[in-house]
């Protein structure tokens, strides 16, 4: 059984996750809809969620999916109140452009 | 004695606190005989310093504070009494009290009154320090003294620019001597150790110092004396300073301030008579200056103007007499001056006080009607300052002139005769052309015109007796009377180290070359004036405005063109440097060093700030270039 | 055998992430997202992490981004909306994204070293074996996470309030 889930060397999955994880931050960088934001962002935390799961397979310690646990918790918890704080803003300025969200200037 | 002697100089200090302190709130009469009465006290006190001394036959010493000492150099507040000091004492309080109580009548009406005498007796403190003091510290002391209350005094009245002007350029002039006159007394210092005249006179005699020092030091001494008493080349401040108030005039620049120079040549007359080179070139200063001023005082039309070329020229002649060897003729000659001038002065003052300020003779004339008592002592004053016999001024001019025959030879004789006659010239064009005539004013100039008070005309009359028989203290020998030569003998009475304080220098001549040069000089003097009386006390013979001049009539009546020569080398060169300094040192530089790093902070955080734009995509690029640089520092 | 499922769900995970960030409608975005995270449950199988497999299916797929189709919907955003960016501005967030990848592939590639510090175990996925460790080692956290909703949820629910006197 080892041998079959450790036969994709441990290189290949540090490039996919860091590939995934690449096109999230482009993502946050690139599009103004706030709403495709917190999605790459959840994209980028799906990312690091993948790649601490392989270590936990590969070094057989189940600390790394506990942490994967954790952080779906946190992501959970994030993405509802990030969600709520959204649609706060957008009842305020009609609109969900991140741009428009300026005052905090000299 | 002994210990009066501080209280001559502290007296007037005295006078100048009090009047300068709380002269506003006294009223006009204590303040000016709280002025004048110190300087009378000082010479009352002068008197009986002279006295003693011609009792004992030795100087008063006396020290007050000693100031420091640094290495070999010991600087103390000491006096020294001896002949030439003493003699110098009485001139300058006495003249000086004359004056300070001509001013409480001509300043009467003028609001700084109490400023006026603080500044006069200040003045007196400083020449009392001067000629009293027993080192070259003292003499500095003093002569910067004196050079500052002149600055003062002429810008009296310090609302007018051009006064001013004038204040300015006296005390730069005058200290660009003073740079000489310390140059000299540091090689003095360097060469003898010392600066007590005292101690300097003797290591004079024993050691053998090279003639060549004794004449830079002599020479360096001398351009001091160039400065002060308004020599070729630093004289263009002398008439300039003419803005200051008559009495002003008549004291510091006639009588005792510009005598400084002569005083200090004839202290240090060891010094001089080691160096002939030195002599000779105080002597060709001298007379370049005479010559000079006397041309030039021929064309001048205001009163203080003629008087004081006159002066420049009269000080050259005793520069002259100076550089002859013959010290005791020259302080004759300063004493003689003293009076006259003084009095011309004075009476200057009478004639402007009635012309309600007019000062252009042109202006003037028939005056002799209107100001009686001023007319007869001007006239005095003319005569003798011309040399007309019998009068003071003849008596020391022909000393002078006898001088000049015996050492220096006919060449020389002949052009101080040459100056005694165009003295005689300006001084008779100026007292014919004030006083006779027809009244050339304005109608209410005529209708104020009054004699001076009392306070003025006492001064007055003292000086035109002294101017009469002024002369009479140094009779030259061919008049075998008791009392000739006195004033010479005096001043050779012992001095430091029981040597002559100034030496006696007898003219070689026989008494028939003395009586035919006096006869000489006699007739020249009353030919001019009568010459002078007949072209200038007619109606017709007005000087015209110096516009209409031509040729060597111009030249004259503008100075030579010497202000403008000097402005054009001097002044402008200095003023465009220090524009340029000031532009590109300072402006350029400096400024834009320390504006420049003040600027370059702002730009920075102007730069800076605009990182903090409110845009959220640009704090999110922002965040992962950092997270970039930390991984790449962290793990490359 | 497994390698090539790996390369090939690795390839269809990167393609739809891709889309997802590419996408001009949001709507889109999110089905594309969802199906990005269904790869990535096939990948925990693929790993014999059975439990998180499906907890990821439930919480992200389920629930989070049901949330997300909610709220698009409730701002009625399915439109194309939005204002593009200036060409520049993309260069350098691809440049950016471009350099961290670089930069964060090398980071991670310099410290692999597998130590096997455990008794090699193929089972650890399996829920009996996380449920012990969980229970043990991690009950103070669990606990805290737990808190943790309910702070969310008091908080989500402040935050959306709407006010009452507007």
């Amino acid at each position: 059984m080892l041998e079959i889930v450790r036969s994709v060397p441990i290189d290949y999955f540090v490039y996919l996750c860091t590939a995934l994880f690449a096109i999230g931050v482009l993502g946050v960088l690139t599009r103004r809809n706030a709403i495709v934001v917190l999605m790459c962002v959840e994209l980028m935390l799906n990312a690091v969620n993948l790649l601490l799961a392989a270590f936990s397979t590969y070094l057989s310690d189940a600390q790394g999916q506990i942490m994967v646990f954790f952080i779906m918790v946190v992501a959970a918890a994030e993405a509802a109140v990030g969600l709520g704080i959204l649609v706060m803003i957008y009842r305020n300025t009609k609109s969900t452009d991140i741009s428009l969200l300026d005052n905090l200037k000299w | 004695m002994q210990t009066l002697i501080p209280l001559i100089p502290f007296l007037p200090l005295i006078g100048f606190a009090v009047n300068g302190l709380f002269g506003p709130r006294m009223s006009k009469g204590v303040s000016g005989w709280i002025g004048s009465g110190s300087v009378l006290l000082s010479f009352v006190l002068s008197i009986l310093a002279f006295m003693e001394v011609s009792a004992t036959h030795s100087p008063i010493r006396s020290e007050v504070y000693h100031f420091m000492s640094v290495g070999n150099l010991h600087i103390s507040f000491g006096f020294l009494v001896d002949a030439l000091s003493s003699w110098m004492m009485l001139i300058v309080t006495g003249i000086g009290f004359l004056i300070h109580v001509y001013s409480i009548g001509y300043m009467h009406d003028d609001a700084g009154f109490s400023r006026f005498f603080a500044y006069l007796n200040l003045f007196i403190f400083s020449m009392l320090l001067l000629i009293m003091g027993d080192n070259f510290v003292m003499l500095f002391f003093g002569w910067e003294g004196v050079g500052l209350c002149s600055y003062l005094l002429i810008g009296f009245w310090f609302t007018n620019r051009d006064y001013n002007l004038a204040a300015n350029k006296a005390f730069i002039m005058n200290r660009i001597g003073d740079l000489g006159l310390l140059l000299g007394m540091f090689l003095i210092f360097k060469t003898f150790g010392s600066l007590q005249y005292e101690e300097v006179f003797a290591r004079l005699a024993e050691s053998q110092v090279e003639t060549g020092v004794i004449t830079s030091i002599c020479l360096l001494l001398f351009v001091g004396a160039i400065g002060k008493s308004a020599q070729i080349p630093l004289f263009t401040w002398l008439p300039d300073a003419m803005a200051g108030p008559t009495p002003v005039s008549a004291l510091i620049h006639a009588a005792t301030m510009v005598t400084a120079g002569i005083y200090l040549v004839a202290r240090c007359n060891g010094l001089f008579s080691l160096s002939h080179e030195a002599l000779q070139v105080v002597a060709v200063v001298g007379m370049a200056t005479s010559v000079l001023a006397a041309l030039i005082g021929l064309q001048q039309n205001d009163i203080k103007k003629v008087l004081a070329y006159s002066t420049v020229s009269q000080l050259g002649l005793m520069f002259v007499s100076l550089g002859m060897g013959a010290y005791a003729s020259a302080m004759f000659h300063v004493t003689t001056h003293a009076f006259f001038k003084a009095l011309l002065f004075l009476g200057a003052g009478s004639v402007i006080h009635a012309m309600g300020g007019e000062q252009d003779i042109r202006n003037m004339g028939g005056l002799r009607k209107h100001l009686p008592i001023t007319f007869w002592v001007f006239l005095i004053g003319t005569f003798a300052i011309s040399g007309v016999p019998l009068l003071s001024g003849f008596f020391s001019k022909d000393e002078i002139l006898a001088h000049t025959f015996d050492h220096g030879g006919v060449i020389w004789w002949a052009l101080a005769s040459f100056s005694s006659l165009l003295t005689a010239t300006y001084m008779g064009r100026l007292f014919f052309l004030t006083f006779f005539g027809s009244f050339r004013g304005t109608h209410e100039q005529a209708h104020h015109l009054h004699e001076s008070p009392p306070s003025m005309t006492i001064p007055l009359v003292a000086l035109a007796v002294l101017s009469v028989v002024g002369g009479l203290i140094n009779l030259p020998h061919i008049f075998h009377t008791g009392s000739t030569q006195w004033l010479a003998h005096w001043l050779s009475g012992t001095g430091i180290n029981h040597q002559p304080v100034v030496p006696l220098t007898e003219v070689h001549l026989s008494a028939s070359s003395e009586w035919m040069l006096m006869g000489f000089a006699s007739v020249v003097a009353l030919v001019v004036l009568a010459f002078t009386y007949a072209s200038y006390s007619k109606p017709s013979n007005v000087p015209v405005p110096d516009e209409q001049l031509k040729g060597a009539a111009r030249v004259l009546a503008y100075k030579f063109y010497v202000d403008e020569l000097y402005n054009a080398l001097f002044v402008r060169p200095t003023e465009a440097l220090s524009k340029t300094l000031h532009y590109y040192v300072d402006v350029w530089a400096i400024d834009g060093v320390v504006d420049g790093v003040g600027r370059g902070f702002q730009t920075l955080g102007a730069t800076f700030r605009r990182l903090q734009n409110g845009n959220i995509e640009y704090y999110l690029i922002g965040m992962v270039a950092g997270g970039i640089g930390l991984l790449l520092t962290y793990f490359l | 055998m497994t390698l090539t499922i790996f390369l090939v769900l690795g390839v269809i995970s990167l393609l739809t992430a891709l889309l997802m960030v590419l996408a001009r409608n949001p709507v889109h975005s999110v089905l594309y997202l969802i199906l990005t995270f269904f790869v990535i449950a096939a990948l925990y199988i693929l790993l014999n992490a059975q439990f998180l497999a499906v907890v990821h299916l439930i919480v992200y797929a389920g629930a989070i981004m049901v949330l997300f189709l909610f709220v698009l919907m409730l701002l009625n955003l399915n439109k194309d909306t939005e204002p593009q960016k200036s060409v520049a501005w993309l260069w350098s967030a691809g440049a950016t994204a471009g350099m961290l990848l670089v930069v964060l592939t090398g980071a991670l590639r310099s410290g692999i070293q597998l130590a096997e510090g455990n008794p090699p175990n193929a089972q650890v996925g399996l829920v009996e074996n996380l449920g012990m460790v969980l229970f043990t080692d991690y009950v103070v956290p669990f606990e805290i996470a737990g808190i943790l909703f309910l702070a969310a949820m008091v908080g989500a629910v402040l935050v959306g309030k709407r006010d009452l006197k507007s």
